[in-house]
């Protein structure tokens, strides 16, 4: 467990990240939300934003998508400005956003019939991902026929076959319950360490994020920045039976203090 | 709702719903039985009450001119109601895309549904003739109001977060329109439907009434100067029957047109 300065000995001599915030700003009217963001993602990482609620994550990843502007600061991916927002990001938002009227098999071509793929050419794409995800006997189901866990895989699945350099994953087990939230950690820890995506995920449940992550950031309450990074240095794969591991428990106990500390400051700000 | 027990996968409702009609049918069958024995015991001329007996025989008997003015109301009901839903849909979307438009267009709509019926009849018979095309017009614009709210509701119902979702797809506004806001209001749409068709026979017939050639309106008119009341009656009946009938083919195109949504609610009524 490292805090800052942000570049680990490791990750020093690799080429540039996938996605890099520099001091990125944001002010809604006169309220300060993103005070000087900084944060890194390389390619085949999963890293994650923790903070207290309300503190501007989302803020993060509404720039990110470019629904919001930065009040100053750079985002750069791949080394170079973020052209359009969409061709590089592909989002799986806190709700799973499934539509009713399609069945699991359309719900999870949406994003490549958005790109103009025809809907052949898409389902062709996904049917080998969706024994993958567990999906295959829910092709044909409504989303409302699923349960949350399944609902979850296909957003994800929704997600990935967009094929973007960079998934954002914004709280994607918020509305889980704890059992079943903790299966869907176990599982999506299996398919990133078969795919490698590089990911960035918000969540503000601290054992998910040492659970999942390559490294954490710590954001302050509002207005954000960066207090602490955090690396996780847990071997892969990461079962669920690591989770009363030693080193888990010591990581995560680190990381509560971190938040804590952070909220503490800012209280006496 | 909580149910003990194993559930069937297909809901328990459905038994229910299969005998929802029975309370219906004994209240007509009462109200009916009481019509009959009071018009046949109370010695009251059949001119003033026919009985339900004597209105189902007269009726069956005259049933040739009863069909061929049936289909002509049909037909007026139905090409009503295909321009509503055609107009609906066109100024719902004009609406849904420009707030200025809808500043614009909302006071004239709302305004056209103050209209009175009977001053506004026999003026659009007048510029239109006795023909088909004004009983359309005027079924149009009693029935085009609801299907538009409805539709508007529905797309404003829409989930923020599915359209943010879309919108980080890379769709642009019509692609937004077509694959989340407008499957969204069909549930809507329908509801606006069944109000609209509940009294769109109703206003065929009152526009028959003004001038027409053929028509349920015009039968009633015909037989009410003759005092047949026994074929008045009969003239009724066969509206109630075509409203009832209509309506229920709403439910009917529903389930073709957006069969998720039964699915839907009775998995989440479970």
């Amino acid at each position: 467990m490292t805090s800052r300065p942000p570049i680990t000995p490791e990750r020093a001599d690799q080429e540039a990240p996938k996605l890099r915030l520099d001091g990125v700003h944001h002010a809604y009217r006169d309220l300060e939300v993103l005070d000087g963001v900084s944060l890194e993602l390389a390619t085949g990482e999963l890293v994650t934003i923790v903070g207290p609620s309300g503190c501007g994550k989302s803020t993060i990843f509404s720039i990110l998508t470019g629904a919001t502007a930065p009040t100053s600061g750079h985002v750069l991916i791949d080394n170079a400005p973020l052209g359009p927002a969409t061709e590089r990001f592909a989002v799986m938002p806190q709700s799973d956003a499934l539509l009713p009227w399609r069945r699991v098999l359309d719900n999870v071509t949406l994003g490549l019939e958005v790109q103009g793929v025809s809907r052949r050419e898409a389902r062709e794409r996904v049917q080998p991902l969706l024994a993958t995800f567990g999906l295959e006997q829910f092709a044909r189901a409504y989303p409302f026929q699923l349960s949350g866990g399944m609902r979850q895989r296909a957003a994800l699945l929704r997600t990935v076959v967009q094929d973007r350099s960079v998934l954002l994953l914004d709280e994607p087990f918020g509305a889980l319950d704890a059992l079943t939230r903790t299966d869907m950690q176990a599982w999506l820890e299996s398919v990133w360490d078969t795919f490698r995506w590089s990911v960035l995920l918000i969540t503000h449940d601290i054992r998910e994020a040492v659970f999942l992550s390559d490294r954490i950031y710590v954001l302050s309450p509002r207005p954000a920045r960066v207090v602490a990074e955090v690396a996780v240095q847990l071997p892969r794969p990461r079962r669920i039976e690591h989770l009363s591991s030693p080193e888990f428990v010591q990581t995560e106990a680190g990381l509560r203090q971190v938040l804590h500390d952070a909220r503490g400051d800012a209280a006496q700000r | 709702m909580s149910t003990r027990g194993p559930v069937p996968l297909v809901g328990g409702r459905r038994t229910t719903s299969g005998w929802g009609w029975l309370p219906a049918l004994v209240i007509i069958g009462l109200g009916v039985a009481a019509w009959q024995v009071y018009a046949t015991r109370s010695g009251v001329s059949a001119q003033i009450l026919p009985s339900p007996a004597r209105v189902v025989h007269a009726g069956w008997l005259d049933r040739g001119a009863l069909w061929t003015n049936t289909l002509a109301t049909l037909q007026e009901t139905l090409f009503g109601f295909l321009l509503a839903a055609a107009v609906g849909f066109v100024l719902s979307m004009i609406i849904d895309a420009s707030t200025i438009l809808r500043n614009a267009l909302m006071p004239l709509l709302i305004g056209s549904q103050t209209l009175p019926l009977v001053a506004i009849a026999p003026l659009v018979i007048i510029w239109f003739g006795f023909g088909l095309t004004p009983k359309i017009l005027l079924v149009a614009l009693l029935s085009f109001f609801p299907i538009t709210v409805a539709l508007l509701e529905g797309y404003q119902a829409t989930d923020p977060d599915v359209e943010r979702l879309l919108i980080s797809m890379g769709a642009r506004r019509w692609r937004v329109f077509r694959s989340a806001r407008l499957p969204t209001s069909m549930p809507f749409f329908f509801a606006g439907l069944r109000i609209a068709i509940t009294y769109s026979v109703v206003v065929a017939i009152f526009a028959e009434y003004a001038g027409a050639t053929a028509g349920l309106g015009v039968y009633i008119e015909e037989e009410t100067h003759v005092f047949r009341t026994d074929l008045v009656f009969a003239a009724v009946l066969v509206t109630t029957l075509v409203t009832v009938g209509l309506f229920a083919a709403t439910y009917a195109l529903e389930r073709i047109m957006i069969p998720w949504y039964r699915i839907s609610r009775q998995t989440t009524r479970r």
